[in-house]
């Protein structure tokens, strides 16, 4: 074979660049929370907190008969349920189409019924999907504004912007500290607005299957730009070393007690069995490590937020005490989530020929 | 046969040790004559090709392409295939046994030579080392040979026994082929379509670990080192990590009969091109890191790697209009091979062109033995490409003569024109002919 040129050890070379990403092609899109700028993000909060406000009576006149499809390969009780209330209290018309009992059954691919949804005159998709990624393709061949509802062990933006606006209910303005009681509903009407720092000193740890979690995802690319620091904390099965490269303001604590110490938030998820893949896991050990129980909470972190996107699997990941226990803010969450998609449906029939993503 | 004189170009034939302004003339699909410009005498009937400005080149060899047929014809026919190769400059292309049925047979190998798939360049055969491809049973490789196979391989399906690869590699031996593999431990990558890293991670993709494929290679170089037997070839394909360049690169030192092939699209792109979710940026072995891909360019340029191959794989539009993890794994890339190479290993990093085209000719060639490719020496094939080097195109994926369009190179610009393409002294391919 040729014999080899001697050349310089390990030089500089210029390589192809990466490509800029075309996405969301439509304004109205929300297929991650890196499309959301923290204006776009304040104009969200906002935007809850005025519609839920609002008459319901008038409210239903922004979207009448804007017709809204929810499109969920996937089971779900608290997302489908809650972007089906928030359309509906808009005064669009929904449909739902599950896996189960549609032509998805019969073979039909994720295009063929996007495109079929949006022949029957859906101005937007909701979209529900195990495969992470899902929503991008959908986008791309509907170019309609598509929400990503869950996308495999991708992401799930409406649940981190909901479980933002949770956590903001409880941040004290004036000591910039995570409190019990629910501090802004009361005092600010147009709902808070957010910029790098709001929540700079403010540690949230999410702990368990970080691996298999969309949540966990959309939270530590979103909280992490509002200035929290976010701690991942779980075992290596279930959180590789390189989530901490995810983005900045992101660490790895294998150590629940340490984490626990330091968080004022503590994000509880479920393991997902159905994602597990063959991985062995012993559920008795893990309960030993990662617990969250009455006694680590009230020993290292008795002021903390409990949080939990649901489902919760009570006696696993946390004990049916701290689920009902006056830490938690888990139905709460349940509660921001319809705001929060009223405010997200909204933008997405209304951005379309504004200025911006807002 | 009719005659062919290609007059005026620049001939570049590393293998024949020829770098000057040369007349050629092509007859009977073998080189003729090789002289100075302007004493060749065009007798009635011979073409006459003006390569003024141009380089002649020795035809490209592409030993690892995916033709699809017998059985997938509707991503690829022998002909589209070898009409896309011929575009690209290639004037021979090994064809890998993943096909339906596998190519485990002599029967198949010869219904791919026969005139009736309408190839238009030669197209090598490579016998599946197993029955149906499943790592179980060794193939009969004599009479695969006789029947026109150039090598072996289980290709998309690793052989992962020690016992079967240790024997596969002592019984392509004895009849005197090269055992090429796709090394992969599939145990590691279960359910996993991109690299591994903090890019799967941030995706939500499961990741195929390097190691997959350098613990692989470490073992295949095992098994040849204890063979013993200096016959034993076992060639890497689709080389595309540091660790096992470096496992290549320290058998070779050894004295063994260790080669490798690496891709156009390891040595210039990264995980960072599977962007958000592009299935033309899905294959097996997947994009990898940065470092990963230095390792490849270091690798081509210091000498370690043999050749360039391009695991053209085409795949239906609607196969890649999916969920990224339900894809199919794969990329087109007989059309884009020469026009990469040039812009980038040849004009962005310096190798010499004789070098990049040795890398796509004399070396598969001398890698698989196939006897009188690679090189214009007298005698040899009149298996030609003919360019224009300085030109820069864009490449349009829509105007491909392959079947699919699948690649991540669409848009991209090239360097090096392909004028014509001469296999066994007939165009295959000119520029000016429409599709």
């Amino acid at each position: 074979m040729t014999a080899a040129t001697p050349l310089p050890a390990r030089r500089q070379l210029h390589t192809p660049q990466p490509p800029v990403s075309s996405f969301p092609h439509n304004p109205g899109s929300l297929l991650s929370v890196m499309d959301l700028d923290l204006d776009t993000v304040s104009h969200l909060l906002t935007r809850a907190t005025a519609l839920e406000r609002q008459d319901p009576l008038t409210r239903d006149r922004i979207l009448l008969k804007r017709r809204i499809a929810l499109l969920f390969y996937e089971s779900s009780t608290r997302t489908r349920t809650s972007f089906e209330l928030a359309a509906k209290s808009l005064g669009a018309d929904t449909t739902l189409v599950s896996s189960l009992s549609s032509s998805i059954e019969k073979g039909e691919t994720l295009k063929d019924t996007g495109l079929t949804l949006r022949a029957l005159g859906a101005e937007a998709i909701i979209l529900r999907h195990n495969s992470s990624g899902a929503a991008w393709l959908l986008e791309e061949v509907t170019r309609l504004p598509i929400l990503n509802a869950g996308d495999g062990m991708h992401e799930h933006p409406t649940q981190a912007l909901l479980d933002l606006r949770t956590i903001l209910n409880h941040l004290d303005p004036s000591s910039k500290t995570v409190i019990l009681s629910e501090a802004r509903v009361s005092s600010a009407v147009e709902g808070p607005a957010v910029s790098s720092n709001t929540l700079a000193g403010v540690t949230i740890t999410i702990v368990g299957d970080i691996l298999h979690s969309r949540v966990a995802r959309s939270n530590m690319l979103l909280l992490p730009r509002l200035g929290a620091r976010v701690i991942l904390c779980g075992p290596t099965q279930l959180l590789p070393d390189s989530a901490a490269n995810a983005g900045p303001g992101i660490f790895v604590e294998r150590d629940f007690e340490a984490a626990l110490r330091q968080s004022q938030v503590v994000m509880m998820l479920r393991i997902q069995a159905e994602r597990l893949a063959g991985l062995q896991l012993d559920l008795a050990q893990y309960k030993d490590a990662y617990q969250l129980t009455g006694q680590r909470l009230s020993a290292l972190a008795p002021t903390a937020l409990v949080l939990h996107p649901g489902p919760i699997i009570r006696g696993l990941e946390l004990t049916a005490g701290v689920a009902d226990g006056p830490q938690s803010a888990i139905l709460e969450q349940v509660r921001h989530g319809v705001a929060i998609r009223m405010a997200v449906v909204e933008r997405a029939l209304t951005a379309a020929g504004k200025e911006g993503r807002a | 046969m009719t005659a062919l004189i290609i007059r005026n170009g620049h001939l570049i034939d590393p293998a024949a040790g020829v770098d000057a302004l040369k007349d050629l003339l092509l007859k009977d699909g073998r080189v003729a004559e090789i002289v100075s410009p302007g004493k060749l005498k065009a007798t009635d009937g011979t073409e006459v090709l003006d390569a003024t400005g141009l380089t002649i080149a020795p035809g490209l060899i592409d030993i690892h392409v995916h033709l699809r047929e017998p059985g997938q014809a509707y991503k690829e026919t022998i002909a589209t295939g070898t009409a896309a190769a011929a575009a690209g400059g290639f004037t021979a292309i090994a064809a890998m046994p993943n096909t339906n049925p596998v190519n485990d047979s002599p029967e198949i190998t010869r219904w791919m030579h026969s005139p009736d798939r309408g190839a238009c360049v030669r197209v090598y055969p490579i016998g599946a080392a197993t029955r149906g491809s499943k790592g179980e049973q060794i193939n009969d490789f004599a009479a695969l040979k006789s029947a026109g196979a150039v090598a072996v391989t289980d290709d998309g399906h690793p052989i992962l026994k020690d016992s079967i690869m240790r024997e596969t590699l002592a019984a392509a031996a004895r009849v005197g082929l090269s055992v090429i593999q796709h090394a992969e431990d599939t145990r590691m990558t279960q359910g996993a379509s991109m690299n591994a890293g903090p890019i799967a991670f941030k995706l939500g993709l499961r990741g195929m670990p390097t190691e997959a494929e350098s613990s692989l290679v470490e073992r295949d170089i095992r098994l040849v080192t204890e063979l013993r037997d200096s016959r034993v070839h076992l060639h890497v394909a689709h080389t595309s990590t540091a660790a096992a360049i470096a496992a290549v690169r320290k058998a070779r030192r050894n004295g063994l009969r260790v080669t490798c092939e690496v891709a156009p699209h390891h040595f210039l792109l990264t995980e960072e091109h599977v962007g958000l979710y592009n299935t033309n940026a899905k294959m097996n072995p997947p994009l990898r890191s940065a470092a990963d891909r230095d390792a490849m360019i270091e690798g081509i340029l210091d000498g370690v790697v043999d050749a360039i191959a391009t695991d053209h794989a085409p795949h239906a539009v609607h196969e890649k209009e999916v969920e990224f993890e339900n894809a199919p794994n794969g990329i087109t890339g007989l059309e884009t091979a020469l026009g990469l190479c040039l812009r980038w290993l040849h004009k962005e990093w310096k190798l010499p062109l004789g070098r990049v085209l040795s890398l796509l000719s004399a070396q598969p060639a001398a890698l698989l033995g196939l006897k009188g490719r690679g090189t214009l020496a007298v005698g040899s094939f009149a298996d030609v490409v003919v360019f224009d080097p300085k030109t820069e195109w864009i490449y349009h994926a829509k105007e491909t003569r392959s079947k699919a369009h699948n690649t991540p190179f669409d848009g991209w610009t090239m360097q090096g024109k392909v004028r014509w393409t001469i296999s066994e002294g007939r165009i295959a391919f000119s520029a000016t002919t429409p599709q």
